[in-house]
């Protein structure tokens, strides 16, 4: 029972990160209909800028909070440079081109940074806390503290102020709100940069478990797609609880399933992605597209 | 159709003499680049002229190169003849792949695949009874196992790579080009282009998007089987998702469906990195810089070929008009 508590834990402190990535993930999907295959090589070079900073000597949430910023400021740069100028053309040259912008980032922080793996102080000692006879780690609780209030935090943008009910106007009906006077284009790029911020999260909070390294997403993307679509591409509810759900999955199959162990985690992570997407293509909490034909 | 022929003969000519003045290092990478020349090709088939898009040909490349590997480490089968093998292997298992993929559009495929690049690899070291887990298998100390050790021709051991290659490679180049000609390639056309339309017209466009699917994995199968006899030894390693990711990149390179620009493709995923080394003060001998050319050079593309297409579509206009 005890080990039980502690691998749900340590599993929703995995969730908080994959849910994290995942929710980025929808937002740019429900926009624009497309999916970023970048977004987790942005997340590894935004914690490669956090580490950069506490290198300098910088204090971890003073540089947290420049990462935030650096990171949202490049997400609507990469949109206006890069996105826009196709915006309207077929949606997998868009798809294509953000698995370019993975494999030039995935270049570009292995040319700076180096490919060796570099040890990452977080904010959360890694020493255990005794709650009734079973330790939990005060890593884990620090990570699911920190989601757990992002989380919240895009929640309130979104449903409580004028800018999320932009944002959500544009996604939902992007001519319609155009006429009421929405600036689409503005909140496409506002979607891309808080989904850069919300990547670096799931990177900073990655990173000192992980170790940082230039290829450190690549997994944990996939982890975060199959939350994405376990919850339902366009739910950004579902994102999390998808994230949140996986990550407790994976650690009591890889526990408990013993022919599965740690060694199999990717694996079961895609029969999640294909059994979702052939049986429930909608997800837990996505509606299902109806199309004409 | 006779300038394709005449360039077709003056090609098999140009690789036929090629080795002579070339060192030998470089004719091995050449052998290599047939390797991924076949590949590209399968992507061709699948991707532009099928409209299905593969992130995951890594895994089948990986299906066929064990194959290959399997038959001639434990079995004592000859090098040539674990080919056809490797592609019926590989094919098999892109047929399986197809059924599934029917019912995911586009990115939904994108997606799915992706996982399987990376997922594959740790399903390879899974399985080590029969895979040889991360040390991988290895083939060299079986001489007679190979066209050269068996004396085929008398040619040398990279001379005989290169010639076993870039005829497997011809050969899939005629059947690739004699697919999307004929009736087939026609049909997988409609399919892309209106799936409704299509079918309307009598195409069962569930049976042409699996047979793409399987017909494309062979082609990456026989990839495998020639990499791995190239190297002569594979690894889950061998597979890196990079792998799937930079076929994509020759892919587009040879502009999709065209199945004449796949050899630009191939020799873009080979030579990138010398081309990179010319850049002064880029130290190549990092991973790094020559990933990043990779990357850029396909999101370039992605944000040129828009451009390019509607020139070629005002070159086109152009032409119709005299015509008239």
């Amino acid at each position: 029972m005890t080990n039980f508590l502690q691998q749900v834990v340590s599993g929703l402190a995995s969730g908080g990160i994959y849910g994290s990535l995942a929710l980025a993930i929808v937002i740019i999907h429900r926009s624009t209909g497309v999916i970023n295959f970048a977004q987790g090589e942005m997340a590894t070079l935004s914690a490669f800028v956090c580490w950069t900073l506490l290198d300098h000597g910088w204090s971890f949430w003073p540089a947290f909070a420049v990462t935030l910023v650096l990171s949202f400021a490049g997400g609507v740069a990469i949109q206006q440079v890069l996105i826009r100028p196709l915006q309207g053309s077929p949606l997998l040259g868009i798809v294509i081109l953000t698995i370019g912008l993975l494999i030039a980032i995935n270049g570009l922080t292995t040319w700076i940074w180096g490919g060796a793996a570099k040890q990452f102080a977080g904010p959360f000692s890694t020493s255990p806390i005794n709650v009734d006879g079973v330790a939990f780690s005060k890593q884990d609780i620090g990570v699911i503290a920190v989601s757990v209030v992002v989380v919240v935090l895009v929640g309130l943008l979104f449903t409580r102020t004028k800018a999320g009910l932009g944002l959500r106007a544009a996604a939902v009906n992007p001519v319609e709100a155009r006429l009421v006077g929405v600036r689409v284009a503005a909140m496409l790029a506002v979607g891309w940069g808080l989904a850069a911020a919300l990547g670096a999260v799931a990177g900073v909070m990655a990173a000192p478990s992980l170790f940082l390294e230039p290829n450190m997403m690549q997994t944990v993307l996939l982890y975060s797609f199959a939350a994405a679509v376990l919850g339902g591409m366009d739910s950004p509810v579902g994102a999390v609880v998808g994230g949140l759900l996986l990550g407790v999955l994976l650690n009591l199959t890889g526990t408990y399933v013993h022919w599965i162990g740690g060694e199999l985690r990717l694996a079961t992570a895609l029969a999640v992605i294909l059994g979702v997407l052939l049986v429930r293509p909608a997800g837990l909490f996505g509606r299902t597209a109806v199309r004409r034909v | 159709m006779r300038m394709k022929l005449i360039g077709l003969g003056l090609a098999v000519v140009v690789l036929a003499l090629l080795p002579v003045p070339l060192s030998e290092f470089r004719t091995v990478q050449l052998a290599t680049v047939g390797a991924y020349f076949i590949a590209i090709l399968g992507v061709d088939v699948l991707t532009g002229h099928s409209g299905q898009i593969s992130l995951g040909h890594g895994a089948f490349i990986a299906v066929g190169a064990y194959t290959t590997a399997i038959l001639m480490a434990n079995h004592g089968v000859q090098d040539y003849w674990t080919i056809p093998i490797a592609a019926g292997v590989a094919g098999g298992v892109g047929l399986v792949a197809g059924v599934p993929a029917l019912r995911l559009s586009g990115l939904y495929l994108a997606l799915a695949t992706f996982g399987i690049a990376i997922a594959f690899p740790t399903i390879l070291k899974k399985f080590d009874h029969f895979t040889g887990g991360s040390t991988g298998i290895t083939l060299f100390g079986k001489p007679t196992q190979t066209g050269h050790g068996a004396g085929v021709l008398g040619l040398t051991n990279n001379e005989w790579l290169y010639a076993l290659t870039w005829t497997v490679a011809v050969v899939c180049f005629l059947i690739v080009w004699w697919l999307v000609e004929s009736r087939f390639g026609r049909s997988l056309r409609a399919v892309r282009d209106s799936e409704l339309a299509a079918a309307a017209s009598g195409i069962n466009r569930s049976a042409y998007k699996v047979a793409a699917f399987g017909i494309s994995a062979a082609f990456a199968g026989v990839a495998g089987a020639l990499l791995a006899i190239n190297i002569a030894y594979v690894s889950p390693d061998t597979f890196p998702i990079q792998l799937s990711l930079f076929l994509l990149v020759g892919a587009v390179v040879g502009f999709f469906g065209s199945i004449w620009g796949a050899v630009l493709g191939a020799l873009l995923i080979q030579f990138l990195p010398d081309i990179v080394g010319l850049i002064p003060h880029v130290n190549t001998k990092q991973a790094g810089p020559t990933t990043f050319f990779y990357g850029l050079v396909l999101v370039v593309l992605m944000l040129a070929l828009p451009l390019v297409l509607r020139a070629g579509a005002a070159i086109a206009n152009r032409g119709y008009s005299r015509a008239q």
